[in-house]
């Protein structure tokens, strides 16, 4: 029953390269993606063209918020006090993981049910808990999947898209046993008998729970009010029957008013279900007497956010909404996978998101900007008109000016530490060529496969330094 | 409970350093854009995007509700159902179920809603648009327990709370009071991505649409 981490995954090029070669995965992502896509459209063109009238609107709240969030966490802190709720601070996933351990601790209980939340997967707190001797339980479909088969989430919306209904039929056979109430043992894979196994299997969990963890989608500063869109009903199971809830929520997740709703309560379902509206969505303001959980928890969490706010052109990563369009749509994406992203957050936006979290602190991180084409189909569906290409352009910018040089410098300094002088030199060109490595020295093969139309960027074929300046030439 | 409290602002703050100091913090609210997209009468497109999500809808006038509330129950074969504390005493009036009240006293617990066949409630707001019934666990609707834990739900809506769009049910809602907004049947779109209904919330969603008489 243990959980798997990113920790350790080989950066983007190689993980890509071994990820296209499965045709299975590859199958699934395809069938999908372009069903969701479908969706998106017709619902989008519904609205017309109050389409784009919505998204530059939602583009302004969540600009304008992240201009001021200071002045918003602290309204929104003192919103949700005053309706009874509890507020934490978390500068990191180790402040978050301990608060979050701590409460539930407190609680007397051993285990506790989650709704999804990509918050909780980034901070990697089913660890923390699982340390702590907590299970964590996992509600939602796809993140039951994967928690139940040691799997890695692979998409922001649906954590095991890259898996078949013949393949999920398999892991609930195999492993329900393991967590709780077994699969029936003539289970098929119609996707109705599935969803009917899932359903026996967390009912009489649901029903005896006492502690509760969640993300949100949204957090409304004037009101306190915190808002979860989701489909099954394991959201409102969990956000409604327990006696404690405690809430992991990014510090961007912000909207100033309750009326910035009538923006995102548009945007949201068409562009990550293609759905009029999601099945279930559920709004809780504090605690309410006599109906829910009456121990509410807010653990506000930066873990590199702030970073990413620092960076002018950075920070508009931190508008998104995890409505996963930009996955949805991404010719890398549909033919990689969400894994070879090495994080939780795949994808386009993993692909500027996780860097700038991380500082882009490791090869992985470094490599993430080169795993695009530049295309620009992401930055057409973002409902939040997120500039990927742009922000994946500035980071690429960072890489070739800072570890270029730092890497090598650092190497040399190392390998002198640990080699002495005379192998130095060594040192660094192997130095150079780790970072080299971290261009997309790979992507020229498989990229040449993965795009037929798309414009692609000039393949690095020599050093990355050679094809750096090369480039800057060609500008 | 401050954690890292000061810590957090602190750097909030720091990243924000090329934000000018004199730049308005509240933002005027425009609404650049629609209140609803639908075309056609309200009551109409609620049914149609109701049964597009799968729901039992059923358009009836005032007069007949408790005669078609009875007969809806009796399809459904249901013998107990949860009512919440200030359901009309008039919806039932026809019906020959077991009630079983749930009231602030003497509140009923997980596995005594899991023991009932069903639950009839009002809601507050219904949004024609998207096919939404939007409850605010008044007391015509009950706590939030009570529409979840039961397999199905019978809501009555009225006439006088469809609105064509999510914008203008957002006006209407007050954000103090717990909300859940329900579009359909539970259903998940987890596997392949293809919308399935029947999860764990109520499987079956019927929807009484309330005229008033002629
Ligand atoms: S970046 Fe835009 S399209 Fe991608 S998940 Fe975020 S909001 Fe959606």
């Amino acid at each position: 029953m243990s959980s798997a981490t990113f920790l350790g995954m080989p950066p983007f090029p190689e993980a890509a390269e071994h990820a296209v070669r499965d045709a299975r995965t590859r199958h699934n992502l395809h069938k999908a993606t372009h069903t969701i896509r479908g969706k998106r459209d017709a619902v989008v063109g519904e609205l017309g063209d109050d389409w784009a009238r919505l998204r530059a609107e939602g583009e302004a709240v969540k600009t304008h918020t992240l201009r001021h969030l200071d002045h918003y966490l602290e309204r929104l802190e003192e919103s949700v006090q005053r309706a009874g709720g509890t507020v934490h601070w978390a500068a990191d996933a180790a402040e978050a993981n301990a608060i979050v351990t701590r409460l539930v601790r407190r609680t007397g209980e051993t285990e506790v049910v989650k709704v999804k939340s990509m918050a909780t997967q980034e901070i990697e707190l089913n660890n923390a808990l699982e340390a702590a001797g907590i299970t964590a339980y996992e509600t939602d479909l796809a993140e039951l999947i994967v928690q139940l088969g040691e799997d890695l989430p692979s998409h922001i919306l649906v954590p095991a898209i890259h898996l078949g209904r013949s393949q999920i039929r398999e892991i609930f056979l195999d492993k329900m046993a393991e967590w709780g109430v077994p699969a029936p043992a003539d289970l098929t894979d119609d996707p109705r008998a599935l969803a009917e196994a899932a359903r026996v299997h967390l009912r009489e969990l649901f029903l005896r729970s006492k502690v509760a963890v969640s993300g949100a989608n949204f957090a409304v500063a004037d009101s306190g009010t915190l808002v979860v869109l989701e489909s099954e009903g394991n959201g409102r199971m969990c956000l409604t029957l327990p006696e404690t809830l405690i809430s992991v929520v990014g510090i961007e997740k912000i909207v100033p008013t309750w009326s910035d709703l009538e923006v995102f309560l548009q945007l949201l379902p068409r562009s990550s279900t293609g759905e009029r509206m999601n099945p279930y969505t559920s709004t809780w303001t504090g605690v309410t007497p006599g109906d829910g959980p009456q121990d509410f928890h807010l653990v506000l969490l930066d873990n590199g956010r702030t970073d990413v706010l620092a960076d002018t052109v950075g920070r508009q990563a931190l508008r998104c909404i995890r409505c996963s369009a930009c996955l949805n749509i991404c010719p890398v994406y549909e033919r990689t996978g969400g894994h070879a992203y090495g994080s939780v957050y795949p994808g386009p936006i993993g692909a500027i998101l996780t860097p700038q979290l991380h500082g882009m602190s490791s090869e992985v991180d470094r490599a993430l900007p080169y795993a695009s084409s530049l295309c620009g189909a992401c930055y057409d569906v973002c409902p939040v008109a997120i500039d990927i290409p742009e922000v994946l352009v500035h980071l690429r910018e960072q890489v070739a000016s800072a570890p270029g040089h730092m890497g090598e410098k650092a190497m040399m300094a190392g390998a002198e530490a640990v080699f002495g002088s005379s192998t130095a030199l060594d040192a660094a060109q192997r130095a150079a060529g780790l970072v080299g490595g971290a261009i997309p020295k790979h992507l020229p093969g498989t990229a040449g496969k993965w795009t037929d139309t798309r414009d692609l960027p000039e393949i690095p074929r020599g050093s990355f330094r050679q094809w750096w300046n090369e480039r800057e030439e060609d500008r | 409970m401050g954690g890292s409290r000061e810590r957090v602002l602190a750097r909030v703050r720091a990243a924000l350093a090329d934000v000018p100091a004199d730049e308005p913090v509240e933002r005027p609210s425009e609404h650049p854009y629609a209140d609803a997209h639908s075309e056609g009468d309200t009551l109409e497109v609620l049914a149609d995007r109701l049964l597009d999500y799968k729901a039992l809808v059923e358009r009836v006038t005032e007069a007949d509700l408790p005669g078609r509330i009875a007969a809806a129950l009796d399809r459904r074969g249901a013998g107990r159902v949860a009512v919440p504390p200030g359901l009309p005493q008039a919806w039932l009036a026809e019906s020959s179920v077991e009630r079983v009240g749930d009231t602030a006293e003497a509140p009923l617990s997980a596995a005594d809603l899991d023991a009932t066949d069903g639950v009839v409630t009002a809601c507050a707001v219904a949004i024609a648009e998207t096919g939404t019934l939007v409850l605010d666990a008044r007391p015509d609707q009950g706590r939030r327990a009570l529409t979840l834990v039961p397999d199905y739900h019978l809501c009555v809506v009225r006439a006088g709370q469809v609105v064509d769009g999510v914008p203008q049910a957002v006006r209407r809602l007050d954000p103090g009071r717990p909300l859940t907004w329900i579009s359909g049947p539970s259903a998940t779109s987890d596997i392949e991505l293809n919308r399935v209904e029947g999860v764990h919330g109520p499987r079956t969603l019927e929807v009484l649409l309330v005229e008033p008489d002629t």
